[in-house]
């Protein structure tokens, strides 16, 4: 090791590196490497443009591209205890979240918000992977639990993106009490005869796929996403023997009867729109900008104008 | 022959050198080793509280899952009368690894519930270890919905490592199946009673463990992960399960703190593999007092305090 290799080289290598990729400009494809501009794979919400594979997207850009004109107030969770069982691995868990924290600019791994797709109000939760793998702790708990008696006190349908390595095993078993706790979510929706739209992205695995996110009416997945209660490594281990193809992921799962439906993302919201308006007993959206006005103005139901949707 | 744990080791040469003592007094005669004998009992003895007195996290897992613990049918056979097994799905199967069926309590008729690991290579092979497939939990669920429907209380025997991580448990909907059982816990309107005998593994222990009460023999363990899952996870390293286990706080006197376990039901002295009758006895005391308390209510307020309890789960953290 000299001055060269140490010090000379690196600095050469970053000026060099940095003027090939200027950051955040590009996004490599992890699936068929196609170098992506940032403002082309927004708009296409993290699908690769050239082999649809779907890339995570955090819950604020969703939102932002589901809700009408990307507007949605948050829905207020209420503070779980932090560190409640004072874990420590190799780094203390405060740590641990202010890594987190710092990497998402979240406060937790999940996020609530309520507002209108195609003028039809609804809540919406969805899980944030980048935040600690999206894994369910208190606090993902209590967003449910909020988002569950928000939708029942405004009457409105909830739809769930899921996206979770499983429980948060620094909460302990705090965090595996957050599968009962979640299930008594669902059932206050059920109760109040509100539809539950569970949306499975990659990966939802383990105490999350073994409750809220399995107990929707609709089911419906994003294509290929890993779904699954033990991960792939974890069974090859247990019998030794390869998985075959495409084992665990959203079609593997829609053609063994555990999914409605798989959907790429995309389309999502205009098929959310008409699951959630047929199911709440609503006229069909009326897609596209509104009717011209000598048009509408023959005919005699003007009502249906109301629920057309312009942010198409 | 007693099976001991590691941390057993200089109990088992004492025991043993005891047992050899009095063979040898056997075979040849005249010769007196009672109070020898007997000298090396009251040391074992005393090296019996002096273990089990501060069991750490880790050992406690191993006391769990010692092999000659009772298990679930020991129970069954000697707290129940009448049992009845009554299988299947009326899906794909019936699952071994779990029992169900109707039986009495001290004459009132229960469904009961449980994992069951088996007690030799047959048995354990037979059972799979404990570890339950999607079957097993549709069985639970079509008991518990069995139990709503004619009114009796359902009692869960909780021990099991996980629920079965294998091909076809999960093309059959592990995870719904799991998510359903909590479900039904959660939903019918007659009391519903844990008891968590050995391993209460994540959430197929879960699936049958959402009840009005739960309650934990002194030397079980409930976890979300096994402390060699948590500890190639977190440290990299699966040796390092003796840190993941005392990080999990997954031990009955943790879990009562934390408000998720309701009730500590004592073992005897060197935990129940070594005194089975006892610790029957100390569960049916506990059951007794929990049937009892829950037997007046109503359906609906069951189903209510079933859900409050869960909801406000977590208020309560541990202190260092």
């Amino acid at each position: 090791m000299n001055w060269i290799t140490n010090y000379v080289r690196p600095r050469i290598n970053s000026i060099f590196s940095r003027r090939e990729v200027p950051e955040n400009l590009w996004t490599k494809c992890d699936e068929c490497g196609t170098m992506l501009f940032h403002r082309e794979l927004s708009d296409n919400l993290n699908v690769c443009t050239h082999c649809d594979h779907h890339m995570a997207i955090t819950p604020r850009d969703r939102f932002n591209a589901l809700f009408d004109g990307g507007i949605f107030v948050e829905v207020k969770v209420p503070e779980p205890i932090t560190d409640p069982l004072q874990f420590k691995d190799q780094k203390k868990y405060p740590e641990r979240m202010k890594a987190a924290q710092k990497k998402t600019t979240e406060k937790e791994a999940m996020l609530v918000a309520e507002g209108e797709i195609g003028r039809t109000p609804i809540v919406a939760a969805a899980q944030d992977f980048g935040f600690m793998g999206g894994s369910m702790g208190m606090y993902v708990g209590n967003a449910i639990i909020a988002a569950a008696e928000r939708a029942v006190a405004l009457k409105r349908p909830l739809v769930l993106f899921s996206a979770a390595g499983g429980a948060r095993m620094q909460e302990g078993i705090l965090s595996l009490m957050q599968m009962p706790r979640t299930t008594v979510a669902v059932q206050m929706l059920k109760e109040a005869g509100l539809p539950y739209i569970v949306v499975l992205t990659h990966p939802t695995t383990g105490g999350v796929t073994a409750s809220y996110a399995m107990l929707g009416d609709v089911q419906i997945a994003e294509p290929n996403a890993l779904i699954c209660f033990a991960g792939p490594r974890v069974i090859e281990q247990t019998i030794r023997e390869k998985l075959p193809e495409g084992f665990q992921r959203a079609e593997y799962l829609l053609d063994h009867g555990m999914l409605d439906r798989v959907t790429p993302r995309t389309q999502l919201r205009d098929e959310l729109i008409t699951i959630i308006r047929m199911l709440t007993n609503q006229p069909p959206a009326v897609k596209g900008d509104l009717p011209a006005p000598d048009e509408t103005a023959s005919q005699p139901a003007t009502e249906q104008a109301e629920q057309t949707d312009k942010n198409d | 022959m007693t099976h001991y744990l590691d941390f057993e080791k200089p109990l088992a040469e004492i025991e043993g050198k005891a047992e050899e003592l009095r063979t040898l007094a056997r075979k040849s005669e005249g010769m007196d080793v009672e109070a020898e004998a007997s000298a090396l009992d009251k040391k074992a003895d005393q090296m019996l509280v002096d273990l089990y007195k501060s069991l750490t996290p880790w050992r406690k897992c191993q006391v769990a899952r010692h092999p000659e613990r009772p298990h679930c049918i020991d129970y069954i056979n000697a707290l129940f009368t009448e049992f009845t097994p009554l299988a299947g799905d009326r899906n794909f199967a019936d699952d071994h690894a779990v029992m169900g069926g109707l039986a009495r309590f001290n004459d009132q008729p229960v469904i009961v519930i449980g994992h069951e690991k088996g007690n030799d290579t047959k048995s354990r092979i037979e059972r799979n270890f404990g570890m339950a497939r999607p079957e097993g939990y549709r069985k639970a669920i079509r008991l518990m919905d069995m139990a709503d429907k004619f009114g009796l209380p359902v009692v869960t025997l909780v021990d099991t490592p996980g629920a079965y991580p294998g091909k076809g448990a999960e093309e059959r909907g592990q995870s719904e199946a799991i998510a359903r059982s909590t479900e039904k816990c959660l939903q019918i309107g007659v009391p519903v009673i844990s008891v968590i005998i050995g391993e209460g593994g994540s959430g197929g222990a879960v699936a049958f463990a959402t009840a009005n009460r739960v309650a934990m023999l002194e030397h079980s363990v409930y976890s979300v992960i096994s402390p060699e899952g948590c500890a190639s996870i977190l440290w990299k390293d699966a040796e390092k399960m003796r840190e993941a286990a005392e990080a999990l706080r997954l031990t009955a006197q943790d879990l009562n703190k934390l408000a998720v376990c309701d009730e500590i039901i004592p073992e005897p002295l060197g935990g129940a593999h070594r005194d089975q009758a006892a610790a029957i006895n100390a569960v049916r005391a506990a059951l007794t007092k929990m049937l009892a308390d829950l037997n007046g209510k109503s359906g609906s307020d069951l189903v209510k305090d079933r859900r409050q309890k869960f909801l406000d789960l977590g208020k309560q953290g541990l202190s260092a």
